[in-house]
C-alpha cells in the first residue's frame, strides 16, 4: 500500500472510537440486531470501531455463528457413545481426494431452470475438473418448491495420516502470521458497501456483487503448495479464508490459540487499492490461506511459496496478550477479545411450534386421491408406468451431468455414479478405500421433519452398504427456510432431533455439516432438505459390489419386505400429489440389511446390489438392467401374496430398508442361509437373463432394454441440449 | 514420484529386470493433474518414474517423458500455450529433435504443449459442443511403429477415458493430407468423434515416430478395477491403455518387436 492510498480513509481508530461513544454506525445495514450491537458494545466496555464492526457483524451473521440452529446442532455432540468418538479426529491438512455434489433445482420445464442447470453444472465441472478430483456421485432433484433458491451442495472427502493433521490455531508468541495465495479484492462483500462512509471520496470502482469469483488454477495450485507446507512440517497452525474471510482467519486462529495475536491490515496484498480496512476484513475472496510459521521456518516457508509462484505477505505474529490487535499504519483499528468474536456470538432460542397445517397434510394420502384415479393394472398400462417413472425428471440418468466431470483423475475411482456410492482407493498397497454417497427427500421430510431425516439417513447408509463398505461417519447440510418463522424453525428443530437419534442407534457419528437458512422466496419455504452424506470404509475396494447384474442365470433376490408405501413417493410426485405419511423407518431393519449386503459383498455371495429408494423396484429392476445392458425375467407373485400387496404396490412403492442383489448360483445355498439364520425376508424374485434384451416381469408387457434406455437417457437432453 | 501413495506404499510390480532400470520421466507443469496417474502407469508397466519439474533446468537421466493431462496455468490462455515456455520443455524439445530421439508422449493437456512447442503439428480447439465431456472413447490404432505404439497391432482397436473441453484436432487440408500419406495418423475415434476433430483424428506422431500426442488418457485405463470397464462396464477391458507403456519400454530395452 502507498501512504498515497491509505490517507484517502478517515481511519476509525481504538482511540478515536474511545473518545467519540455517540458516532451513529451502519450496524443495522449490516445485519446486526440492536440486541447484538449493544452486546459488542458491553464486550468491548466502549462503541466498537468500523473495522470491529465489520468483523463482529460478518463473524456473528447466521452463516458463521449458527446463532438459530446452534442450540439444536449440539445434540450432534451430545448423542454419541465413546464408541461412536473414539474414531473422530478434528483437523486439517489432508489430501483431497473425491467430490460429490448433491443439487436440487426447480421445475425441469420452468425456464429459469436450464439457466441454473447449465451455469451450475458448467461451474462445478470448470472448478472441480481444473482441480484434478474425482467427482464420484452426488444428486439431481427437480422441484418447483426450490425455483427461487435452487441447492448447490458440495461434499469433500480427503485422506491424511493420523500423526499428519494440523491444527487451525495460532501458538507460539513470536510465530509468525502470514497470508498466502490469491490477494484479496472487492468479492464477496456483502453489508460492507454501507462502510463506504469511511472513505473521503466517492471515486471507489463499484462494487462487486456478493458473489466470490474463484480461480480453479490457483486453487491447485494453493492446495499442491499447502501439502508441500505439511510434507515439510512448515507451519504450525493453519486455516482457509472462507466465509468472513480474514475477519474469520484471525479471530478464529487466535481464539484456537494460547495467546493473541497481532496484525498490520496495510500488508494485505491487495487487487484492488481503494478497500477500506472493513471491506479488507470481510473480503471473501477465495484461494486464500493463512498461517503461522515459526521464525526458523520462515526462509522455507518462502522457499515453498517461490517454488509453485504463490504470493504470500508477512501480517505479523503470534502475542501472549490474549487480544487480537489490527494495525492500520500503526494505529489500533481492532483490539478485542478473539472468542468474543469467534465463538461468543449470538445464540437464539427461536420459537418454534409445529405447522397448523402439518395435521391436514399428513391425512391426505395419496391412494384413493384424485391424482391416484386411474392408477395403472394391465400389464400394458404398468409397462407405459415403469417406462414414465424412469423418464421422469428426478429418476432419469443423470449422464448429461456427470459426464461433465471428470471421474477418471487420480487412477483410485472404483466405482461411481450411477452405482449406489462413489468408491475411491486410498491405499494402493492394500486397496483400502472409502465409499461415499448423499442423498436427501424433501418430500419426506415436509410431510415428517422428524423421520424424513431420518429417512435420508437411511438412505445413505444403505447406499454405503450396498456398495460394500461399513458406514462409519455422517456430514449433512442442513437446508431450510427462515428460521423466523416458527414452521420452518420447527422443521429444522425436528429434522436435527430425528437425525441425532437416529445416529445414535446406527452408531455412526456426524463429524461436520453446514446449515444453510433463509432459503426461501417470499413467505414460501423450499421443502425442509437435510441433504445427508455418508461415508464408509473397504478394507479392499477390489470387493465393492457394482448396481448392475451381468452374469446370464445368476439368481436375483428382493432383500426386505414391501407395504403399501406411496405417500411422498415418486409416482405420487409424478402425478402432483404431496400428502400423506412418508415411509416408515426401521434403523435396526437398515443396520441387519446392510450387515448383510457387506459380509455378502466381503465373502463374494452376491455380484450386484442395488438399494431400493425413490421409484422403488420399478426403478431398480430398471437401472439394474441398464447399468450394463443385460436383462432379466422377474416374477413377484410370492412377494404380493407374502406382503399382501398388489403388482403397482409391489413395483411403485418406497418401503424402507430394501435391496435387490444379483447372486451367482453357487453361492445361492450359502446366501440364503445368512439371511435365514439374520432373519431377514428375502425372496427370490428371478434370474439374469442375458439373451433376452429385455426386462420381464410377469403382469408386465416386455421392457425392451433399448426403448428403456431411450427414455431413461433422453430426458436432461431434451431439456438442456 | 515420492508423493504418490496417499497412505500406503507404491504398488510392487513383479517387474522385469531390465525394465525397471527404465527412467521415465513424468513433467508436472502449476496446473498439471494427471502428472500421479501417468507415473503409475509407468510403474505398473514396469519402469521406475521419475518426477520432472516444469522450472528444472535439465532433464537429467531419463529414457523418455511423458507430459501429462491437466489445466496448465490454468488455460486460461490457449491451452499449453505458457506451458511451452518452460526452461524444461526446451530441453525436452532438444532432446526429442536429437538423434537420440527421445519418446515424448503428450496426453490431452500434454498433446496441447507439444503442438504448441511445435514438435507436432496442428492444434486444438474448444470441442464442437462447447462442453466438457468424460466418456470411455474407442480408439483404433492406426500406426503401430511408433515408440508409442509398437505392442499394439495396427488396427487393433482400443477403449481408453476421454476427458477435455479443448479436444478438438484441427490442422490445414495440407498438413492433415501429409499426416495421413506419412502414417502419422497414429490414433482415430471410431464410432463416435467426440469433440468434431478433424478427420476422427485423436492423436499423431512426428515424422520419426518418437513423440506421439493424443488426447484420450491412456493412463486411466492401467489397471484391473480402476478403469473403463470397471466404471462404466460396456464394452472394452480397464487396462486397453497399458500398451501405451509397455511400447516405450521395449523401446528403450531394445526391444522393438
Amino acid at each position: 500500500m502507498t501512504t498515497e492510498t491509505t490517507k484517502k480513509f478517515n481511519i476509525d481508530t481504538v482511540e478515536n472510537a474511545a473518545k467519540t461513544p455517540d458516532t451513529e454506525l451502519p450496524w443495522a445495514e449490516l445485519g446486526l440486531k440492536q440486541n447484538e450491537f449493544d452486546e459488542i458494545v458491553k464486550v468491548l466496555g466502549r462503541r466498537p470501531t468500523g473495522a470491529e464492526l465489520a468483523m463482529y457483524s460478518v463473524m456473528w451473521s447466521e452463516h458463521c455463528s449458527y446463532k438459530s440452529s446452534k442450540n439444536h446442532l449440539r445434540q450432534f455432540g451430545q448423542k454419541v457413545t465413546e464408541e461412536m468418538k473414539k474414531d473422530m479426529l478434528v483437523g486439517i491438512g489432508a489430501r483431497p481426494v473425491a467430490v460429490m455434489d448433491p443439487l436440487r433445482f426447480g421445475a425441469i420445464d420452468h425456464p429459469d431452470t436450464a439457466r441454473v442447470m447449465h451455469g451450475a453444472v458448467a461451474g462445478i465441472g470448470g472448478y472441480g475438473n481444473s482441480l484434478g478430483l474425482p467427482n464420484i456421485g452426488g444428486e439431481m432433484v427437480f422441484d418447483s418448491v426450490y425455483q427461487g433458491n435452487p441447492l448447490v451442495n458440495a461434499l469433500a472427502v480427503g485422506v491424511m495420516r493420523h500423526e499428519d493433521i494440523r491444527l487451525a490455531n495460532a501458538s507460539g508468541k513470536g510465530n509468525k502470521v502470514v497470508l498466502f495465495g490469491a490477494r484479496t479484492g472487492g468479492d464477496g462483500i456483502g453489508g460492507a458497501s454501507v462502510l463506504a462512509s469511511e472513505s473521503f471520496d466517492d471515486t471507489k470502482p463499484s462494487k462487486r456483487p456478493a458473489v466470490q469469483v474463484g480461480d480453479p488454477f490457483a486453487e491447485k495450485v494453493l492446495i499442491e503448495c499447502c501439502l508441500e507446507l505439511f510434507k515439510g512440517s512448515l507451519v504450525e497452525g493453519i486455516q482457509d479464508l472462507g466465509a468472513a474471510g480474514i475477519s474469520c482467519a484471525t479471530s478464529e486462529l487466535a481464539s484456537n490459540g494460547d495467546g493473541g495475536m497481532q496484525v498490520e491490515l496495510t500488508s494485505v496484498l491487495l487487487r484492488d487499492p481503494t478497500l477500506t480496512p472493513g471491506e479488507i476484513l470481510m473480503s471473501e475472496s477465495q484461494e486464500r490461506m493463512m498461517a503461522v510459521v515459526t521464525p526458523e521456518n520462515v526462509e522455507a516457508f518462502e522457499a515453498v511459496m517461490d517454488k509453485w509462484a504463490v504470493e504470500y505477505s508477512w501480517l505479523g505474529e503470534v502475542t501472549d496478550t490474549g487480544r487480537l490487535i489490527i494495525t492500520w499504519e500503526g494505529d489500533v483499528i481492532v483490539d478485542v477479545d478473539p472468542r468474543t468474536v469467534a465463538h461468543d456470538g449470538p445464540v437464539y432460542d427461536r420459537p418454534f411450534a409445529r405447522p397448523e397445517w402439518q395435521d391436514s397434510v399428513q391425512a391426505d394420502t395419496f391412494t384413493g386421491s384424485v391424482q391416484d384415479a386411474g392408477r395403472p393394472s394391465s400389464p400394458a398400462s404398468l409397462a407405459a408406468a415403469v417406462t414414465e417413472l424412469v423418464a421422469s425428471p428426478n429418476m432419469c440418468s443423470k449422464s448429461w451431468i456427470t459426464n461433465q466431470y471428470d471421474r477418471y483423475v487420480g487412477g483410485n475411482t472404483s466405482m461411481a455414479f450411477p452405482d449406489d456410492a462413489g468408491v475411491v482407493r486410498v491405499d494402493e498397497e492394500t486397496g483400502l478405500g472409502v465409499a461415499l454417497a448423499t442423498d436427501a427427500n424433501g418430500r419426506y421430510t415436509y410431510l415428517d421433519p422428524y423421520h424424513g431425516a431420518q429417512l435420508a439417513l437411511a438412505e445413505a447408509y444403505r447406499n454405503v452398504a450396498t456398495a460394500g463398505a461399513i458406514p462409519m461417519a455422517v456430514s449433512d447440510c442442513l437446508n431450510f427456510g427462515s428460521p423466523e418463522d416458527p414452521d420452518v424453525m420447527w422443521q429444522l428443530a425436528e429434522a436435527i432431533r430425528g437425525l441425532s437419534d437416529a445416529c445414535m442407534v446406527l452408531g455412526i457419528p456426524v463429524t461436520g455439516g453446514n446449515v444453510s437458512l433463509y432459503n426461501q422466496t417470499g413467505t414460501t419455504p423450499i421443502h425442509p432438505s437435510p441433504v445427508v452424506a455418508v461415508l464408509g470404509k473397504l478394507d479392499d475396494v477390489a470387493r465393492r459390489t457394482s448396481s448392475g447384474w451381468r452374469e446370464d442365470g445368476q439368481a436375483i433376490y428382493l432383500l426386505g419386505t414391501t407395504a403399501a408405501e406411496l405417500d411422498g413417493s415418486e409416482w405420487a410426485n409424478m402425478r402432483g400429489h404431496l400428502g400423506g405419511q412418508p415411509p416408515k423407518v426401521d434403523l435396526e431393519a437398515e443396520r441387519a440389511l446392510g450387515e448383510i449386503l457387506i459380509n455378502a459383498s466381503r465373502d463374494g455371495m452376491i455380484d450386484a446390489a442395488h438399494d431400493l429408494s425413490e421409484g422403488g423396484l420399478a426403478a431398480a429392476l430398471v437401472e439394474s438392467s441398464l447399468r450394463y445392458g443385460v436383462g432379466a425375467r422377474i416374477a413377484l407373485q410370492d412377494i404380493m401374496d407374502r406382503d399382501g400387496v398388489d403388482l403397482f404396490t409391489a413395483l411403485f412403492s418406497e418401503s424402507q430398508g430394501r435391496a435387490v442383489v444379483g447372486v451367482p448360483r453357487s453361492e445361492e445355498v450359502r446366501f440364503t442361509d445368512m439371511c435365514t439364520a439374520r432373519g431377514f425376508a428375502h425372496a427370490r424374485i428371478g434370474v439374469v437373463d442375458a439373451a433376452s434384451g429385455a426386462l420381464e416381469i410377469n403382469g408386465v408387457e416386455s421392457l425392451s432394454l433399448d426403448a428403456l434406455r431411450e427414455a431413461h437417457e433422453g430426458t436432461l437432453p431434451k431439456y438442456f441440449g | 514420484m515420492s508423493e504418490l501413495p496417499l497412505i500406503g506404499e507404491a504398488v510392487a510390480v513383479a517387474a522385469v529386470p531390465r525394465l525397471a532400470g527404465a527412467r521415465i520421466g513424468v513433467v508436472t507443469f502449476p496446473g498439471t493433474l494427471d502428472d500421479r496417474d501417468a507415473a503409475r502407469a509407468v510403474r505398473l508397466a514396469g519402469a521406475t518414474a521419475v518426477e520432472l519439474w516444469h522450472g528444472d533446468a535439465e532433464l537429467g537421466d531419463v529414457d523418455a517423458v511423458i507430459i501429462p493431462g491437466g489445466f496448465s496455468y490454468g488455460d486460461y490462455l490457449r491451452a499449453g500455450a505458457i506451458a511451452r515456455f518452460a526452461p524444461l520443455m526446451s530441453k525436452i524439445i532438444d532432446a526429442a529433435n536429437s538423434d537420440a530421439k527421445l519418446p515424448v508422449l503428450g496426453i490431452c493437456n500434454g498433446f496441447q504443449i507439444l503442438t504448441e512447442s511445435h514438435l507436432l503439428p496442428g492444434s486444438m480447439i474448444k470441442n464442437d459442443h462447447l462442453k466438457f465431456l468424460c466418456r470411455d472413447q474407442v480408439l483404433r490404432v492406426e500406426n503401430s511403429n511408433t515408440a508409442w505404439t509398437l505392442d499394439y497391432e495396427a488396427g487393433q482397436e482400443i477403449t481408453i477415458p476421454l476427458k477435455n473441453q479443448d479436444g478438438q484436432y484441427i490442422a490445414d487440408e495440407k498438413t492433415l493430407d501429409a499426416l495421413e500419406a506419412e502414417g502419422r495418423v497414429v490414433f482415430r475415434y471410431v464410432g463416435f468423434n467426440p469433440n468434431g476433430s478433424r478427420r476422427d483424428i485423436a492423436g499423431i506422431s512426428n515424422a520419426a515416430g518418437n513423440v506421439v500426442g493424443l488426447m484420450p488418457h491412456p493412463e486411466h485405463a492401467v489397471e484391473p478395477g480402476f478403469g473403463p470397464e470397471s466404471l462404466d462396464g460396456i464394452g472394452g477391458s480397464d487396462t486397453d491403455g497399458l500398451g501405451f507403456f509397455t511400447s516405450v519400454l521395449n523401446k528403450i530395452v531394445g526391444g522393438d518387436k
